[in-house]
């Protein structure tokens, strides 16, 4: 059976159950645990394939996703994910202007609270919301991104993505390109493939690195073809307009031309590179379309992952609402 | 009425006093200090052993936030926090609604601390009208109602040209300037250090260069009009480099560190609580090297003066997301100990020198009666504690507001009493000390 | 039970199975993970020797469908493995294979998940021990061996493709 090979495999024993009842971030879970969470993704994967797509696991749970930013593409990720396990799924989408008008993350939360949700799914702009969350509130939390800090399951999908080409995680070489600094993508991926045993290699503008990224325990470059260079997976983060107002780069043509990945830039690469991009994508800016719909692309297998991610997340999560788990 | 601490060690920096002598207080004010002062009718106040005596502290960067934000704290509960933290004195900021740019305004703030009747409060008044930095403020009212410092704390004076004015014209009074220091543009929308913290934690940062710059501004400046500059809060190491080059030049540049900036570091942001609001502040609290370079300044005399930044916010205001939360901790109740066990306990300073950072300097810097026991001058005492060993309880501040990151902290040191004027305002329960 | 008695009782199954159906056109097998699906690819070898048919087999993970998901006070989620049905079991009879069928539970829980990925004609149960102790009305076609059983008691089925041995062992009054 595919990939439940532990990159430690023999070092220590396999994780049973997650310890935290919640998912804040990548940085609380140990390697073994992410690697139970990839091996019953890659279970619950199969349901999707069914005729009857659903199991009954989560019956009578309520899971409130709760987005103060928008997102089409995670938000429907979860509900679908958790529609398959029978829960009973509320979506609510906060407009900025309840937010301008007065209502606090901490009242919405504890209005919804009262109406006893087991798990709240939370997107925020704010870094430590959910942690700002999981201290007031007794439903089990779930990020789906918060500000510049963490997304999670993005990464988790990530990697159950490139374990299912690849195999493993360890001994890997992963170039991550783009807008390192502002990216909660970026940092959930570089803790959980560093976890992993893979060779982080991260590239962009010395004004879109992070401080101290060496710390990360990755290699900084600005250099993309040196980055690129044999690298088993290239992954691409997407670069925001607003950045040229910063001064982080001059124009969104510079970066491309230094930066963006063509097929040109690719050719460094391992034959079998992996192209990845979290979405939504900017074509032509930190990647070309040909390398976007090419044969290398797996952005919309990371698209399907991320339902079977998602439904293992929520599964492991939701046993623990019962009972209070070491946090 | 006559008072007679006896069987103390005095320490007074100012005149060289560091033994074990009493101290005759009549009429509000030091009568006399020497050994073995005859009773006559003086009430006699034993100084338990172990205990200090000290010319009153003065901290002399407090948010008081009245009028305007009596939610966080008024006058008088800022008042009683600081005589609780061993303050006899405290020296007031201008960022309220309204700004203190004018006479009203101060005086008013002086009324409301007399009748506190408690610590003594001396305001220090705008730069610029409003604190917008567009044009000087009435700086001679302010002077005559009573401010002894200008500054437009909360972010730096707007221009250089307009801080080279405020220099010449305040020190046509000897009033100093001080001075937030900070690049608006480098600080950007930052919320932390710029450091890996802040990366980790994917909080916007501010590098320590940031605050550099306006010291750096604000020593040429002072070189250039010969008046005195105060660097309020300083927290980085560039900074004190600074500051260090101005003085070896002997520009009239002067500098505060807060407590927090001496003891914590950045590391806090993560841990024990992730995101505590309560370690959010402007200046942030920076990596070890800055810490560790606050704490040489200390040591070698770079640094002039502790003063808290005490920065009270309301409970819902501290309650909400990093990103959104106030800037600023409370500090006039965990001063004293933090000093003691942090400085003097760890063998880094001398009480004596502890005294002149507390009491001696600011008194200096901001031309105030205190900072000695000297007879004549008003009777203001500090009596410390310095092995009372003290848990810092957040719940149990006087303070209006609780924001502390220090809930918890066992120190070796406190305030055994605070004296304003010959009277105890202040009594630690705790500290074995009585007071007829 | 040893590894004799195992193997013979397999091969009775499988000949009761081809009696009772007349033949084995129409006929899968799908095992309940995870010694279920030893028994299963055994008994649709001994069917493919007596037959000379291949009777498509599946493996079923029945731990989303267990009725005590959720209801621990302790103790972690159940792991979850795949399921692997690769052909369509409408209008098919099934044969469920399962080692022991105790309370009932996994039966039902298994039965749930084979409706939900089609509408075979018929369902047949067949468990190498029933130990008995019934707590839901489910009953086996075909049983290896029944042990009667005490609820202290438990019942360990190990197969040579998971335990390295064939042998049920029966252990007395767990404390």
């Amino acid at each position: 059976m595919s990939g439940s090979v532990n990159a430690h495999a023999g070092a220590r024993p396999a994780a049973t159950s997650l310890r935290s009842r919640n998912l804040l971030g990548i940085a609380d879970l140990s390697p073994e645990e992410i690697t139970l969470i990839l091996d019953t993704a890659e279970a619950m994967k199969e349901i999707g394939l069914r005729p009857i797509k659903k199991v009954p696991a989560l019956r009578g749970k309520t899971v409130v996703n709760l987005f103060f930013e928008p997102s089409t593409r995670t938000r429907t990720s979860f509900e679908i994910a958790e529609k398959r396990l029978s829960a009973d799924t509320l979506s609510i989408a906060i407009a900025s202007s309840s937010v301008v008008k007065g209502e606090t993350l901490v009242d919405t939360v504890l209005n919804l609270e009262a109406m006893h949700p087991d798990m709240i799914v939370l997107r925020h702009a704010s870094s430590g919301a959910c942690h700002l969350l999981s201290r007031i509130c007794r439903s089990a939390i779930i990020n789906a991104g918060d500000g510049m800090h963490e997304h999670p399951t993005q990464a988790l999908l990530d990697a159950f993505t490139i374990r299912e080409h690849k195999t493993r995680l360890a001994g890997l070489k992963v170039a991550i390109v783009g807008d390192l600094l502002h990216s909660r993508v970026l940092r959930s991926n570089v803790q959980l493939l560093t976890k992993m045993g893979a060779d982080v290699w991260v590239c962009g503008p010395p004004t879109l690195i992070p401080t101290e990224i060496a710390r990360f325990g990755v290699r900084a470059t600005s250099n993309v073809d040196e980055a690129v260079a044999d690298a088993d997976v290239v992954m691409l983060l997407r670069i925001q307009l607003e950045r040229m107002e910063g001064a982080f780069f001059p124009s969104l043509r510079e970066y491309f031309s230094v930066f963006g990945m063509t097929e040109a830039r690719l050719r460094g690469a391992k034959p079998d590179v992996m192209i990845m991009h979290p979405g939504p994508m900017n074509r032509g800016v930190e990647i070309a379309s040909e390398v976007a719909d090419g044969p290398y692309s797996v952005i919309l297998e990371q698209v399907s992952n991320g339902v079977a991610v998602r439904m293992a997340v929520l599964y492991l999560l939701a046993g623990g609402v019962e009972h209070e788990t070491a946090a | 009425m006559k008072r007679l601490l006896s069987g103390g060690r005095v320490i007074d920096p100012a005149n060289g006093i560091d033994g074990m002598y009493d101290v005759l207080i009549d009429g509000g004010r030091i009568a006399r200090i020497g050994k073995d002062l005859p009773v006559d009718d003086a009430t006699v106040v034993a100084v338990p052993a172990g205990m200090v005596v000290c010319p009153g502290f003065i901290d002399m960067h407090v948010h008081l936030r009245e009028p305007g934000q009596e939610h966080k704290e008024t006058v008088a509960t800022g008042a009683a926090s600081a005589v609780a933290g061993g303050f006899t004195a405290v020296a007031c900021m201008p960022n309220t609604c309204p700004v203190n740019d004018d006479a009203n305004v101060t005086a008013y703030i002086l009324a409301k601390a007399a009748a506190a009747d408690l610590a003594r409060v001396y305001p220090i008044g705008a730069v610029s009208r409003g604190s917008k930095g567009d044009l000087l403020a009435d700086i001679a009212e302010l002077k005559k109602a009573g401010c002894v410092a200008i500054t437009d704390d909360g972010h730096p004076v707007a221009t250089a040209l307009l801080l080279r004015r405020a220099l010449e014209y305040a020190g046509m009074f000897g009033m100093p300037v001080i001075e937030h220091c900070e690049d608006p543009s480098l600080k950007g929308d930052g919320v932390a250090h710029e450091g890996f913290h802040a990366a980790r934690l994917g909080l916007r940062g501010m590098p320590g260069a940031c605050e550099a710059l306006g010291v750096e501004r604000g020593v040429l400046l002072s070189e250039l009009t010969g008046s005195a500059f105060h660097v309020a809060h300083m927290s980085a190491r560039a900074s004190l480099r600074a500051v260090r080059k101005g003085k070896e030049a002997g520009v009239r540049v002067t500098c505060e560190v807060a407590p927090h900036h001496f003891t914590l570091t950045d590391e806090a942001l993560g841990s024990p609580i992730p995101y505590d609001t309560n370690t959010k502040m402007n200046p942030p609290l920076r990596e070890a090297a800055d810490r560790d370079a606050m704490l040489s300044g200390i040591v070698d005399g770079s640094v002039d003066v502790i003063a808290t930044d005490h920065a009270p916010h309301h409970y819902d205001e501290k309650n909400v997301e990093f990103d959104r939360a106030p800037f600023g901790i409370v500090g006039l109740e965990t001063a004293v100990s933090l000093s003691l066990d942090r400085l003097v306990h760890s063998g880094l300073i001398s009480l004596s020198r502890m005294v002149q950072l507390l009491s001696s300097n600011p008194a200096r810097i901001l031309s105030v009666p205190g900072g000695s026991l000297a007879e004549g001058q008003p009777a203001d005492i500090t009596v410390i504690a310095p092995d009372l060993r003290v848990t810092v309880a957040a719940r149990t501040l006087r303070s209006k507001s609780k924001n502390t990151p220090f809930d918890g902290w066992e120190l070796r040191g406190g305030v055994a009493a605070t004296i304003v004027g010959g009277r105890p305002v202040f009594v630690n329960p705790d500290a074995p000390i009585a007071f007829k | 039970m040893d590894a004799d008695r195992i193997g013979r009782a397999l091969t009775r199954i499988a000949h009761e199975i081809v009696e009772r159906n007349r033949g084995v056109e129409d006929l899968a097998i799908v095992g309940v993970r995870t010694r279920g699906v030893h028994l299963a690819r055994r008994l649709a070898r001994s069917l493919h020797e007596i037959t000379g048919h291949e009777v498509p087999t599946g493996a079923l993970d029945i731990t989303l469908y267990r009725d005590d998901l959720m209801r621990q006070p302790v103790g972690p989620q159940p792991l979850v493995r795949r399921t692997e049905i690769p052909f369509s079991i409408d209008n098919r009879k099934i044969l469920l294979v399962d080692d022991v069928l105790y309370t009932g539970r996994t039966t039902r829980a298994a039965l749930d998940a084979l409706i939900d990925f089609g509408r075979p004609s018929s369902i047949q149960l067949i468990v190498l021990v029933d130990r008995g102790h019934r707590e839901l009305p489910i009953k086996a076609d075909y049983v290896g061996k029944n042990l009667p059983t005490s609820p202290e008691e438990s019942v360990q089925v190990c197969l040579q493709e998971s335990d390295d041995r064939d042998e049920v062992l029966l252990q007395g009054g767990a404390a």
